[in-house]
C-alpha cells in the first residue's frame, strides 16, 4: 500500500467518522464538533487532490466561519433541547432505509456499472493552478462570480433583517 | 495517482447519504442544517475529484466548488437567522412544532 492510499484511507475515515458523530450524537454541541472534524477531513482530501487553494478556503470558511455560526445558533437556542431529549423523529427508520438504499444504488453503479471507465486525463496538473483559477474567475466565469457576490450581499442583509430584534 | 477516482466518489456518496439521513431524521432545525452542510461537502468532493482526474487543465471544477461555498455560506447565514427569529417568537427549534402554515 502506497503512502497516498494510506493518507486517503485515514482522511476518509476522519471525514466519515465526523459525519457519523453529526448524525448520531444526542448532544448537539458534540455533533457540531463532529462537523468540524468532518470539514477538516474534507480539507485534507482537497489537499490530496492537489487543490491547495480549496483546502485553505475549506478551513477558513467551513471550519472558521460556518461551524462557529452553527455553534452560536446552538447556544442561542439551547434551552429547548436538553441533552436527554430524543433527537430523532418518528420516521428515522425509513430515513435510514432511504439513505442506505441511495448509497447502495450509487455504490453499485460506481463499482459495477461505471467501473473506472471515466475519461481520466493523463495531462497532469497545470504549472500554476492558482493563477489559472484566479484568471478563470474574472474572465470565463466573471458573470457567475459577480452573481455569487451579489447573492452573498443579499443573504447577509437578509440575515440581519430577519434576526434583528423588533 | 494511486487512488482511483471511484474511491473518492464512494467516500463522497457515503458522506452525502449520512447528510441525507441527518436531514430526514433529525428533529432540531440546527441539526438539519448540519446535515445539509455535510451534503454540500460531499458534492464539493465530487467536483474537485472530477476536476483533478478528468480535466485538470480546465478550472471549471474548482470554480464550481467555489460557487458552492458561496451558496453554502448564504444558506447557513439566512437559515440560522430564521431559526433564531422562530426561537424568539415560538420558543422552539423543533421542526415538528413549527407548523404555522399547516392547514
Amino acid at each position: 500500500m502506497s503512502i497516498e492510499q494510506f493518507v486517503f484511507i485515514a482522511l476518509s475515515a476522519i471525514t466519515l467518522l465526523g459525519g457519523w458523530i453529526v448524525i448520531t450524537n444526542r448532544n448537539l454541541y458534540r455533533a457540531a464538533l463532529g462537523l468540524v472534524l468532518s470539514f477538516f477531513g474534507v480539507a485534507g482530501l482537497y489537499a490530496l487532490l492537489d487543490a491547495g487553494f480549496l483546502a485553505v478556503v475549506q478551513v477558513l470558511i467551513y471550519v472558521g466561519a460556518i461551524s462557529i455560526l452553527i455553534i452560536f445558533a446552538i447556544m442561542l437556542t439551547r434551552r429547548v433541547m436538553d441533552r436527554t431529549a430524543v433527537q430523532h423523529n418518528a420516521q428515522w427508520g425509513i430515513s435510514a432505509l432511504v439513505a442506505l438504499a441511495l448509497f447502495g444504488v450509487i455504490g453499485y453503479t460506481l463499482l459495477f456499472r461505471a467501473a473506472d471507465q471515466w475519461a481520466v486525463s493523463s495531462t497532469g496538473l497545470p504549472e500554476k493552478p492558482i493563477e489559472m483559477l484566479g484568471e478563470a474567475l474574472v474572465t470565463t466565469y466573471a458573470l457567475p462570480f459577480e452573481v455569487a457576490s451579489v447573492l452573498l450581499l443579499v443573504a447577509l442583509v437578509g440575515a440581519i433583517v430577519i434576526a434583528r430584534e423588533k | 495517482m494511486d487512488v482511483s477516482l471511484t474511491w473518492y466518489l464512494l467516500v463522497a456518496a457515503a458522506l452525502f447519504c449520512m447528510g441525507l439521513y441527518g436531514v430526514l431524521a433529525r428533529r432540531n432545525a440546527v441539526a438539519i442544517l448540519m446535515g445539509v452542510e455535510l451534503m454540500l461537502n460531499a458534492v464539493n468532493i465530487n467536483l474537485v475529484a472530477f476536476w483533478r482526474y478528468v480535466r485538470p487543465d480546465a478550472m471549471a471544477g474548482q470554480v464550481f466548488a467555489i460557487i458552492v461555498y458561496t451558496v453554502a455560506a448564504a444558506e447557513a447565514a439566512v437559515g440560522l437567522a430564521l431559526f433564531i427569529a422562530i426561537y424568539r417568537s415560538r420558543d422552539t427549534v423543533v421542526v415538528e412544532d413549527i407548523d404555522l402554515m399547516k392547514g
